[in-house]
Order: structure tokens, then C-alpha cells, then sequence
């Protein structure tokens, strides 16, 4: 088997064959990964024992003759700020270096509810705070593409991992572009579903009211029927939608006639000219297959990322409270007080970018701040939302850019904040708004960069953004 | 050395107290889990992922905590808010597992109530400002282990028990008022069993805002925090030393400071904990967690529709309809099973003023004496009324109803199976009553003498040989009709 070409619907065909048993290909796929992996980075650790559990358990579902559920078999990584239990989850911190959660994420069970083998988990960004997974405590991960690069951020790691074929998908989580925009830079597909969408529970909080988890694939098809199988309203969160989840393979029809397309003018600005360049080729590609391509503006763009940078800060600051050093977190030794404890283990615990999160997060939420940050933002974020419903009423998807520029150099950015703070320019508005926008590759530079186009919809409606995006990818491959 | 002040200095001065009163709220589960909120596991048992705050794990609001919290804010004449919302109260402390509380803070579950009370001055109408939810933190312990000099042990068994905190406006005027008031909320959250109101357990306790101001003064004063008064007594010492305190500070010159305080019941002193420059930004913003509370006006009139009669109500109705006296309702509604206990043995006996008296006397007498509550009185309320109304009846005399009292509460019997078998019936026959009175007169001829020449007073002596032959069982009306008739 080659393992980096399965898809999950080949795998249901060959497990149907008795080409291989689901055990022999976790066996398979755990030893290239582990084989693949010094390359790349991309896993922390692995979680063999589970996995080939969960293959035996699928082998014998196909002995009885019995479903083994829509991802039967599939190899897959998981992002490390997703908790597995019995399998250390450390959110690529050293404050949860050893930290063995005792429950999984409701993302995970439901996986592995439909058949899904678990491999390991995968790098990111320390809390998922990052554009280029550099700020992993345990190492920076290489985008399989071209090694010298990052492979984005924060799900570095989980983009790494299809891209690399060490995992058929994978999940991420995505606060402010952290699943789009590696996906395009390792030239994959990424998924951010509606807010609500996927059940929170088990996915360490960022910021609560951004962090969505969601799937990256080899294809969009994949994509879909990971969301397929984790989609729904969840009892353990209370912001996870009770709306019904459609069947999102039956929306794949490769018909998109009709469509309307939006362009946000806004979203154009400040693009490199080779990616911009691919993006137009994109536009054009979807005028050939019949959508109506429509100009827009969004106006309250260029707020989004200070409206941002102040909502996800303030609950980081707050959702990071909790790795104190009195529970489960490493705890800083020799201190004789309990503030000494406090300040030592989250003063050598957190990294810097952690760290600088939860000083401006403090800072906007301070008595005398609160109403001129936090409250300021919230309300550019309910007119940021109003742009897209505005626009929606007009428009069956939006069209745009994922990131300003392919992926960057190792050590590129990681002196200017701000400059990587900007390569999320195109993806934290969708995350703001809490609508559906996935990556989907539109091409690579000359230098062999991948570049990936964003598809927006409106709220929960997953299935035009599918639709559109599989269409647009068969016709690129055909 | 702390300063108290003279009566003439506390004259000058105005008490305004306003209170914060903690109510831990009587659920069986937490707030934002499924686990047990019973009282004694052993550490860190009744506990899971959500209230451990471990990280991914995510509230769940509890609609029996929504419920009873509702309940206590409308028996508070609070308007309940269509929408509230909860919110993050940031703090280090070890015993707190997320590293913040999830209260409410700009939109509050209910506002604008008040309480009215009665006290020495008269009747009192006090404000409450607000009733807000919130998620109780663990239990630290930094004493009583061995090797409590290096460590502190922290249980989080409560973490996650729902409360309620109740914010009063500063309209109490004197500790007698506070006491009123906090007597008011733990009665109303006991009728609503909305609490088991357990002091000791911390189930209900107090913060007491208190400052002075001269008479006539336009401005409050500086007030100072008092945390953590979890008795009715510890209120009320905290707040008159308090008063004391600051009158005596600025009556010599001094400035009051704006600090929490702790009471030491030992002393009945209270102490700076910390002072406002050292008190906590706790950069409240609204739980990102947790979608707003909605609380429609079908869902409010429901619970409204199942609120029982508050004490107050009680007092009023026994009133009017029992004709009882305002001392007396006022101990047969101290709890709602005392009330429930009264209502029923009235129902019994269809004499409410003996009822009463019986009840506050002999029963919660007996209880008392024994350290039960009325809920494990061995003497039924049915079988209370049936006694009474024996004695309404004339069927037993009151003197007998004290002697088959404390059987039927030491064996758990009807009165009437105890009169049936000591043979305690009161003799009303009047041929019976007769032929003993006959044999006394005749056995006291000196006494008849003394009586007819004018010496009426006997006629107690008399009458005393004649219940002595009967054992008291003989009705004491007929006997003195009787005797009169034959004495001429």
C-alpha cells in the first residue's frame, strides 16, 4: 500500500477487497510515519497501542460482516490541543509536557465512534498561538514541501502530516486562520466549520468564542465526510448547534452553475503578485464552469485583525489561568510562596508568544480598559459579521485569498510579531464572523510554493462551500 | 490597640450596611456538571473534568440551578431578567481549578427586589439590588496534615456547587435591621427549600458593607468589607464593633479606610485583610463559554406558580385566620416544618390558639430538651390535634392532657390508646361525680361548716379532695357546678 496516496474512499475499497486489514495498515502507516517523520517534526508523539486497538476493533467489525463506520481504517493525526485520553496531550507547551488527560474530546470520540485510527498527535503552535508552528516547545515543524519553510500555523503540525502521507487526514483547530492557512502553505485542503458546527469539548481553549476544530485532507471529499462523522450538537458544550448536519457527500455534485460569487475588494490588497496571480487563474476557472462572479466590499476588514488581536488576547488571558502549577501543569520547583510558584512556573513554563498573549489580553481587559478594548471590539466584531450576512444575502459564496504570501522561511518572521500577525489578515474576519471557509490548492508558485483559495458561506451552510470547492478541484485535476 | 466609641460619639453618627449573602443552593448536582453535590465524600471523589477545570473541559449550565435561583430571586421581589448572562471573574487562588469563577456581573439573572421586615423601630423595607448565580471554588486546607508547614491540601469536592449571591442596597441602618434581614432570606430560602440554609456547613453566609456618616451628611461614608460572617450572632458583634470602630477612628481624627475585613470570633474583633490598593482587578468579561440565559415570561409565571407561601405570608394568614398572636406566628413559621407540623395538628384538632400553645410549649419544648428536629418528633402532628381536641371537647382536662403528653411522646402512641389504657378517661358523669362528692362532704364535715358560714374560699380544698379521689380524672366544671348545687 502507498500509504500517502489513500484516501479515505480508497481505503474503504480496499479494506472491501481484502487488500490489507485495517490492523495491517496502521501497523504500515505508524511505521512510515515514524520512518518520515525526523524530516518534518510533524508528530509529537504516537499513540500506537490505541491505534492498533481501534484497527482490530475495525477488522473485526468487516469479519462480522458489520459497517466499520465512514472512516473504517483511516490513519489519522490529531492535533496536540486536542484531548485523547491515555495519551499525553501537551499542547506543544512544557507546562503539559507530561499530561495525560483521563477523557477524550467529543471531536475524538465521535472519530473513532465511525472507525477512525488514531496514529499520534500532531505539532503546533505552543497553545495554538502562532501562523508558522514555530512556537512549539518541542521543535518547529517543516512544511514537507519544501523543508525550509514552515508549514503555517498553528496546525502546523496536522497540515504537515497529510501533506508528508504520515496521515490519510487529520484534525486541526482553528482560531484565527490556524487550519486555512497551513493548508495552504502545504498545499492541502483545511476545513473551519461554522462556530457551533463541532463540538468545543476536549479542544484546549485559545479563545473560546474563535476556536473551532476541524479537518484537513488530500482532498475535499475527505474533508467533508471527516465533518461528516464529527459535525452535531454536542451536550458537553453549551455553544455547539442543535441544527441539523446535512449528508455533505451528496452536495458534491461538480455542479455549480449559477453560483454567485463573491469578490471582497478588501481581500485583494496587500497580495503578493504570484499568489494573486493563481487566485485570478481560480476566478476564472470558476467563470468557466458557470458561476457568476460578483465584486463586493467588506468595509469593516481592515479593523479585523486589531478587533481580533484584543478578543482573542483577552480570553487566552483567561483560558490560560488554569496552568498554574497546583494541578496537573509541571510545577516550577523550589519556590516558597505561592505567588513565587505562580510566577515561576508560568514565567518558565509559557513561551514568549504565550506569554505576550496573556500580558495584552490582561491588559485590554483591566479595570479602566475594558470598555475602550473589549467592548469596542466585540462591536466590530458583531459589524464585521453584519458585512457577511450583508453580503450573503447578495452572494452564494465568497472567493479570496487564504494568505498574503506562500509560506515563509524558517526564522523569516519570528523577530516582527506584527508581520506574522498579518499573514492571518485574510482568515481571522471568517473566524470573527463564525462562518464556514475552508483552503482549497489553487496552484504553486514558480518556486513551487503551494498557494490555497478560500471559500466562505454563510453560517452552516458547509455544503456550497463544499460544493463549490470540489467542483473547483476536479476541474483542475481533469 | 483598636478604638471603640462612647454612646454620646455613636449618637452623632448615621450606620448604613448593605449586605452580600452567599446561598448555596440545594441541587443534587453542580452547576456546570453532573456530580453529586453531597456533603462528606472523600476528597477529590466527587469531582470530573468540568469542575477539576481540566483543560478542553467545558460548562453546562443546570436548569435545576437556573430553577431554584429564580425561585429565591422571586421570593425576593426581584424582576427576573429576560436574558442575563454569566461571566468570568479572573483570580489565582489554588483551590479555584480554572482560575476563574463563572458569575454574573453586568447582566444579572434578577434585579430591583426588596425584603420588608419587622424590627423594634417597626416595619422596614430594604432593597435588594441584585440576585446573581455563580460556581462555588474548592476547599483549601492549611492545617491538621503533617506536613502542613510546606503544603496546603486542596479538595474539590464543592468546586462547582451552585450559589446564589444576594446584593443588598445600603438602606439597614442598624445591626438589628441586617439581623431582620438575613433572618428573612434564610426563612425564604428554607420555605423554598431552595437551601438547607446550614451555617455551619457554610451553606449561607454573609458579607456586611457597613460605614458611618454624620447626621445629615449628603455622602456615604468610606465603607469597609466584612467577608465570611456564617453566624447570625458573628453579623451582628462583626457590625456593631465595626460601627464602633470607625466612629471612633474619625471621631479622633482619622480617616476610614476602604478595606476587607475578618471577623475573629474569639475577640468579636475584626481585622484588615487587605486593603483597596491590594484588591484584585478581577477583569470580569462575559463567559465565552456559556450562551446567555434566556428566561421566558411562560417558563418565570410557571415557577412563580409553584411558590410556596413565604414566612411572611404565614405570620399574615395565622393572623387572620388563626387569630394568633405576632409572637407566636412568628415561632410556628421559624420553619417551614414547623409551619407544615402546626397547620396539620390545627386540621386535627380544630382549635389553632391551643394548637399553638401546645406546639411552642410542651412539643418544641420536648424537642429541644432532646436536640430533635420537628420533622423526627415522635409525637405525630395528627396525634398533637387529637389531644387538643380532647381537651376542646371536655373530654380531658388540661391537667390530664399534660400527664398523657409526654407518653405519647416517649412511646410514639394516639392519646387515645393511652387513655384507654392507663384508664385515663375524665370522668363528666355527673352520677358518678355525685356520689364522690357525697363521700367527701361527708368526710370533711369542718370545711362544709366553714363554708356555709361565709367562708367561700374552702370550696378550693374541696374541690381538690374530690379530683384527688378520682386521680384528676373527674371534669373539673361539673365537679365545681355540682358542688356549688349541693353546697347551696
Amino acid at each position: 500500500m502507498n500509504i500517502p496516496s489513500l484516501t479515505i474512499s480508497q481505503i474503504k475499497a480496499d479494506l472491501a477487497a481484502k487488500k490489507y486489514s485495517a490492523s495491517e495498515l496502521a501497523q504500515s502507516a505508524l511505521d512510515f510515519a515514524a520512518t518520515e517523520n525526523p524530516k518534518t517534526n510533524a508528530y509529537l508523539h504516537f499513540s500506537a497501542e490505541r491505534a492498533l486497538a481501534a484497527a482490530r476493533a475495525v477488522d473485526d467489525k468487516l469479519a462480522r460482516g458489520e459497517d466499520p463506520g465512514l472512516l473504517g481504517g483511516v490513519p489519522i493525526a490529531v492535533k496536540d490541543v486536542i484531548v485523547t485520553k491515555g495519551v499525553r496531550t501537551t499542547c506543544a507547551s512544557k507546562l503539559l509536557e507530561n499530561y495525560i488527560p483521563p477523557y477524550d474530546a467529543t471531536a475524538v470520540v465521535r472519530l473513532e465512534q465511525q472507525g477512525a485510527i488514531i496514529l499520534g498527535k500532531a505539532n503546533c503552535d505552543e497553545f495554538a498561538m502562532g501562523s508558522s508552528n514555530e512556537n512549539s516547545a518541542f521543535g518547529p515543524v517543516r512544511n514537507p514541501v519544501a523543508l525550509d519553510r514552515v508549514p503555517g500555523g498553528s496546525s502546523g503540525g496536522s497540515a504537515a502530516v497529510v501533506a508528508q502521507g504520515t496521515a490519510v487526514v487529520s484534525l486541526g483547530s482553528d482560531t484565527g486562520g490556524s487550519i486555512r492557512q497551513p493548508a495552504s502553505f502545504c498545499g492541502i485542503v483545511g476545513v473551519t466549520p461554522t462556530y457551533g458546527r463541532v463540538s468545543r469539548y476536549g479542544l484546549v481553549a485559545f479563545a473560546s468564542s474563535l476556536d473551532h476544530i476541524g479537518p484537513f485532507s488530500r482532498n475535499v471529499q475527505d474533508s467533508a465526510t471527516v465533518l461528516q462523522a464529527m459535525a452535531g450538537h454536542d451536550e458537553c458544550d453549551a455553544t455547539s448547534a442543535p441544527a441539523p448536519v446535512p449528508d455533505y457527500s451528496a452536495a458534491l455534485t461538480g455542479q455549480v452553475k449559477g453560483l454567485r460569487i463573491g469578490l471582497p475588494k478588501e481581500y485583494f490588497q496587500g497580495l503578493e503578485s504570484e499568489s494573486g496571480a493563481l487566485i485570478e487563474q481560480a476566478i476564472e476557472q470558476l467563470k468557466k464552469l458557470g458561476c457568476e462572479i460578483v465584486d463586493l466590499s467588506l468595509p469593516t476588514t481592515e479593523h479585523a485583525i486589531a478587533c481580533y488581536y484584543i478578543i482573542c488576547t483577552a480570553e487566552a488571558s483567561s483560558n490560560l489561568a488554569r496552568y498554574d502549577g497546583v494541578r496537573y501543569t509541571s510545577r516550577s520547583p523550589n519556590s516558597n510562596t505561592l505567588p513565587d510558584m505562580y510566577r515561576n512556573t508560568r514565567g518558565e513554563g509559557f513561551g514568549r508568544e504565550c506569554k505576550r498573549r496573556i500580558m495584552l489580553g490582561t491588559y485590554v481587559l483591566s479595570h479602566g480598559f475594558y470598555d475602550a478594548y473589549y467592548v469596542k471590539a466585540q462591536k466590530v466584531r458583531a459589524l464585521i459579521a453584519q458585512d457577511f450576512a450583508r453580503a450573503f444575502a447578495d452572494v452564494d459564496a465568497i472567493v479570496a485569498p487564504v494568505s498574503p504570501f506562500p509560506a515563509f522561511k524558517l526564522g523569516e518572521k519570528m523577530a516582527d510579531p506584527l508581520q506574522m500577525y498579518l499573514s492571518d489578515i485574510y482568515t481571522i474576519t471568517g473566524d470573527l464572523a463564525g462562518i464556514p471557509c475552508l483552503s482549497v490548492p489553487c496552484g504553486n508558485t514558480q518556486e513551487g510554493l503551494p498557494v490555497g483559495l478560500q471559500i466562505l458561506t454563510k453560517h452552516f451552510d458547509e455544503s456550497t462551500m463544499f460544493r463549490l470547492a470540489h467542483a473547483y478541484e476536479q476541474s483542475r485535476i481533469g | 490597640m483598636t478604638l471603640t466609641a462612647t454612646p454620646d460619639q455613636l449618637a452623632k453618627y448615621e450606620v448604613v450596611i448593605g449586605l452580600e449573602v452567599h446561598v448555596q443552593l440545594a441541587t443534587r448536582t453542580k452547576i456546570f456538571c453532573g456530580c453529586p453535590t453531597s456533603f462528606g465524600a472523600p476528597p477529590n471523589t466527587n469531582v470530573c473534568p468540568v469542575c477539576l477545570g481540566l483543560p478542553g473541559a467545558l460548562p453546562v449550565m443546570s436548569k435545576p440551578a437556573v430553577e431554584m435561583a429564580m425561585l429565591g430571586a422571586l421570593a425576593l421581589n426581584c424582576r427576573i431578567n429576560p436574558t442575563s448572562r454569566m461571566a468570568r471573574k479572573n483570580y489565582f487562588y489554588p483551590d479555584l481549578p480554572k482560575g476563574y469563577q463563572i458569575s454574573q456581573f453586568e447582566l444579572p439573572l434578577a434585579e430591583h427586589g426588596y425584603v420588608d421586615v419587622v424590627t423594634a423601630n417597626g416595619p422596614k423595607r430594604i432593597g435588594v439590588t441584585r440576585v446573581h448565580m455563580e460556581d462555588d471554588a474548592g476547599k483549601s486546607t492549611h492545617d491538621g496534615f503533617k506536613d502542613s508547614d510546606r503544603f496546603t491540601y486542596v479538595d474539590l469536592n464543592r468546586s462547582g456547587t451552585p450559589l446564589i449571591e444576594i446584593v443588598s442596597e445600603p438602606d439597614m441602618r442598624n445591626a438589628d435591621e441586617a439581623y431582620e434581614y438575613m433572618v428573612y432570606v434564610k426563612q425564604a430560602m428554607e420555605f423554598l427549600a431552595v437551601s438547607s440554609c446550614d451555617m455551619e456547613k457554610g451553606h449561607l453566609r454573609c458579607d456586611a458593607n457597613v460605614s458611618v456618616r454624620k447626621w445629615g451628611a449628603a455622602e456615604f461614608g468610606t465603607r469597609t468589607e466584612t467577608k465570611n460572617l456564617n453566624s447570625f450572632r458573628f453579623l451582628k458583634q462583626a457590625i456593631e464593633f465595626e460601627v464602633s470602630r470607625q466612629v471612633a477612628v474619625v471621631e479622633s481624627g482619622g480617616r476610614i479606610v476602604q478595606e476587607t475585613r475578618l471577623f475573629n470570633p474569639d475577640l468579636g474583633e475584626t481585622f484588615s485583610m487587605r486593603s483597596k490598593e491590594a484588591a484584585h482587578d478581577y477583569r470580569y468579561f462575559p463567559e465565552p463559554d456559556l450562551v446567555p440565559l434566556r428566561i421566558s415570561d411562560a417558563w418565570r409565571e410557571r415557577l412563580q406558580s409553584t411558590m410556596p407561601e413565604l414566612p411572611a405570608q404565614k405570620r399574615a394568614r395565622y393572623a387572620t385566620e388563626f387569630g394568633l398572636k405576632p409572637y407566636d406566628a412568628e415561632v410556628l413559621t421559624a420553619t417551614r416544618e414547623i409551619g407544615t407540623y402546626y397547620e396539620k395538628a390545627v386540621a386535627a384538632s380544630g382549635d389553632p390558639k391551643t394548637t399553638a400553645n401546645w406546639v411552642m410549649g410542651d412539643l418544641l419544648g420536648a424537642l429541644k430538651n432532646d436536640g430533635k428536629e420537628i420533622t423526627e418528633s415522635p409525637v405525630t402532628a395528627e396525634h398533637l390535634g387529637d389531644l387538643v381536641k380532647r381537651i376542646a371537647s371536655g373530654e380531658l382536662s388540661g391537667k390530664l392532657a399534660k400527664e398523657i403528653f409526654p407518653k405519647m411522646y416517649a412511646e410514639g402512641l394516639a392519646p387515645g390508646v393511652i387513655i384507654e389504657r392507663d384508664g385515663l378517661k375524665q370522668i363528666s358523669d355527673t352520677g358518678a361525680i355525685d356520689k364522690i362528692i357525697d363521700e367527701v362532704l361527708a368526710a370533711n364535715p369542718k370545711q362544709v361548716e366553714q363554708y356555709k358560714g361565709g367562708k367561700t374560699t374552702v370550696i378550693g380544698f374541696l374541690v381538690g379532695q374530690i379530683m384527688k379521689a378520682t386521680k384528676g380524672q373527674a371534669n373539673p366544671g361539673v365537679v365545681n357546678d355540682l358542688l356549688k348545687a349541693k353546697l347551696g
